[in-house]
């Protein structure tokens, strides 16, 4: 293969109007996830979270992957393995910190378990590669309500909670001398974000969830500390990864996972340096008094 | 005047080793209140009963004539000064922020009013210029100026200060405990300070409670601060002296621990 077809693997716009039209569905749904990805990202930060968003990815492949095998909904399956190993690492504790190796432990078994149930089912070898780096160019209309249907419920239920969430995140020990029931509220947390793996994992796969659910407020993180800039911020880049990345992943033959999280990538490099050289000139909001 | 912190016959133990026993107290509204005693004597226990976070073995214990609930709007708490991590996403109004509507559900949908509130409570505690530097850059004095502006948002009848003044310096000292006494004198709040150390609020204190060996003796500090009291406290001959309106202790059993923040810590995880 040269290069100039590998390069039209990756892009290739003919028809590309036509194909806008049919794949107007996917761009919706990359949109919903967007959404949803940039607000459950930022709790996801504060909470300190990222290790096990990728484990519960592992067990809501295990989940998609027997549901495959034994012709159940995917999107199912995954949903209850992710939202399994959310529970589990939520009823463990409030703050996943001290939690790594147990989610270490759970990692490589849910990823084994979900190699075996792919190796044992025999129907089209694109649906195994599919639950792990993604598909979305084929999403009907009752599935892409399904999704925003879950989404917006995920959303409601997180705004219901917002500040006494912000609160025990951030502020634990005074959280709890307030009233706020910090434990359980960590609890609900996790049942949303185990959802809301399940919903991104149809977009970028079980191996790339991480680009949408932790990379966009990461990024947001690095340019601003204040709270609804970050809420904002993360929420426009994780919808421009995964819309852009659609509409990128349209003409060639590739999966959109790559395009997704190369882009997810390109704003958070971008956003690093911004927040260095700003570090680096020593601004960070304080007001100098006039020597 | 009636009492705003009552205590009635309240006994604390933990295992067989009680803390303390059978006591009784009560707090005026615009007292500032003192309870000193060495590691792993109770004292952070003591807050934790007032806060509803830790029940009693024994008696009573009763926050405005009821009895103490976890999450009072009555109390304001400063916590132990412990650092933020330097990326956390937060910035200084937004951690007092927390103070004023934090624990409430949903969003913040009248953004201007908590504004405003946050705006004066910076402007009480001199943080007005680094309103917007994210905590974890800020220094361990700074940090502990906007606790005690989340703590007053409420403008609570009881200041619950969990030694507000570790590991600060002797400016950020002095300059946090006026603040507290200020709340004290001019909002009539109640202060209930724990501390290893009464020098640095000893021209501030009304009364002490002092928890040492399983027992304890309340009353002003001329009266506790004695030779003779503390020995009897602690079991063994314990030296008081006062210097220049200073109060030093000589001979505790463990003064080796009390200055040492890290060792402080974990006898109070004990406690």
């Amino acid at each position: 293969m040269d290069a100039d077809s590998i390069l039209a693997a990756i892009f290739n716009f003919e028809n590309y109007g036509e194909l806008l039209v049919l794949v107007q569905n996917s761009i919706w749904a990359g949109a919903v996830l967007g959404l949803l990805g940039g607000l459950v990202g930022t709790f996801v930060m504060k909470r300190d979270l990222a290790f096990a968003v990728h484990g519960i990815s592992e067990l809501s492949f295990a989940g998609a992957a027997f549901a495959l095998l034994v012709g159940a909904d995917i999107v199912f399956g995954s949903l209850v393995g992710s939202v399994a190993a959310a529970l589990l690492l939520g009823l463990m504790g409030v703050k996943a910190r001290d939690k790594n190796s147990t989610i270490g432990v759970i990692m490589p078994f849910g990823l084994g378990l979900g190699i075996l149930f792919l190796s044992l089912y025999e129907g089209r070898a694109a649906n195994k590669f599919g639950l792990l780096t993604g598909q979305i160019v084929s999403v009907d209309t009752v599935q892409l309500t399904a999704l925003a249907g879950t989404a917006l419920a995920v959303i409601v239920a997180l705004v219901a909670v917002w500040r006494p969430l912000n609160f025990a995140s951030l502020d634990p020990e005074l959280a709890e001398a307030r009233g706020v029931p910090v434990r359980r509220l960590g609890i609900v947390f996790m049942v949303l974000l185990g959802i809301s793996v399940a919903l991104s994992i149809q977009v970028v796969g079980a191996l790339l969830v991480l680009a949408l659910l932790i990379t966009p407020a990461a990024a947001a993180l690095r340019v601003t500390s204040s709270p609804v800039a970050v809420v904002v911020l993360s929420v426009v880049f994780a919808v421009t990864a995964t819309v852009g990345g659609i509409l990128l992943a349209l003409g060639g033959r590739i999966p959109i996972s790559p395009y997704v999280t190369t882009l997810s990538f390109i704003i958070y490099v971008v956003c690093r340096a911004i927040g260095s050289v700003r570090a680096g000139k020593g601004i960070n909001g304080r007001v100098l008094q006039a020597q | 005047m009636k009492p705003v912190v009552s205590l009635t016959g309240a006994s604390l133990k933990f295992g067989k080793r009680a803390l303390w026993e059978d006591l009784d107290l009560d707090i005026k509204p615009g007292e500032f209140f003192a309870v000193l005693g060495p590691n792993g004597s109770g004292k952070t226990s003591f807050l934790k009963v007032l806060l509803g976070l830790q029940d009693l073995h024994q008696g009573r214990a009763a926050l405005g004539g009821r009895p103490v609930e976890r999450g009072s709007r009555l109390i304001g708490y400063i916590p132990q000064q412990k650092s933020f991590a330097q990326d956390t996403p937060m910035r200084a109004r937004d951690l007092v922020g927390l103070g004023v509507d934090g624990h409430r559900w949903g969003l913040r949908l009248s953004p201007a009013k908590a504004n405003r509130r946050i705006d004066e409570l910076l402007e009480l505690v001199g943080a007005s210029d680094y309103a917007k530097v994210p905590v974890g850059q800020l220094s361990g004095g700074e940090q502990q100026r906007l606790r005690v502006g989340q703590a007053l948002a409420t403008d609570p009848k009881v200041l619950l200060c969990d030694e507000p003044l570790l590991s600060l310096d002797l400016h950020h000292q002095q300059a946090v405990s006026a603040l507290i006494n200020r709340q004290c004198r001019e909002r009539n709040s109640a202060v209930v300070f724990v501390t290893h150390e009464i020098n640095p609020i000893i021209d501030y204190v009304d009364r002490v409670l002092y928890l040492a060996g399983g027992r304890f003796k309340v009353g002003t500090p001329e009266e506790v601060m004695t030779t003779e009291v503390l020995s009897d406290l602690y079991g063994s001959h314990v030296e008081v002296i006062h210097a220049n309106g200073r109060i030093v202790v000589v001979g505790l059993p463990d003064a080796t621990t009390h200055h040492h923040a890290e060792s402080h810590a974990l006898a109070g995880e004990a406690a």
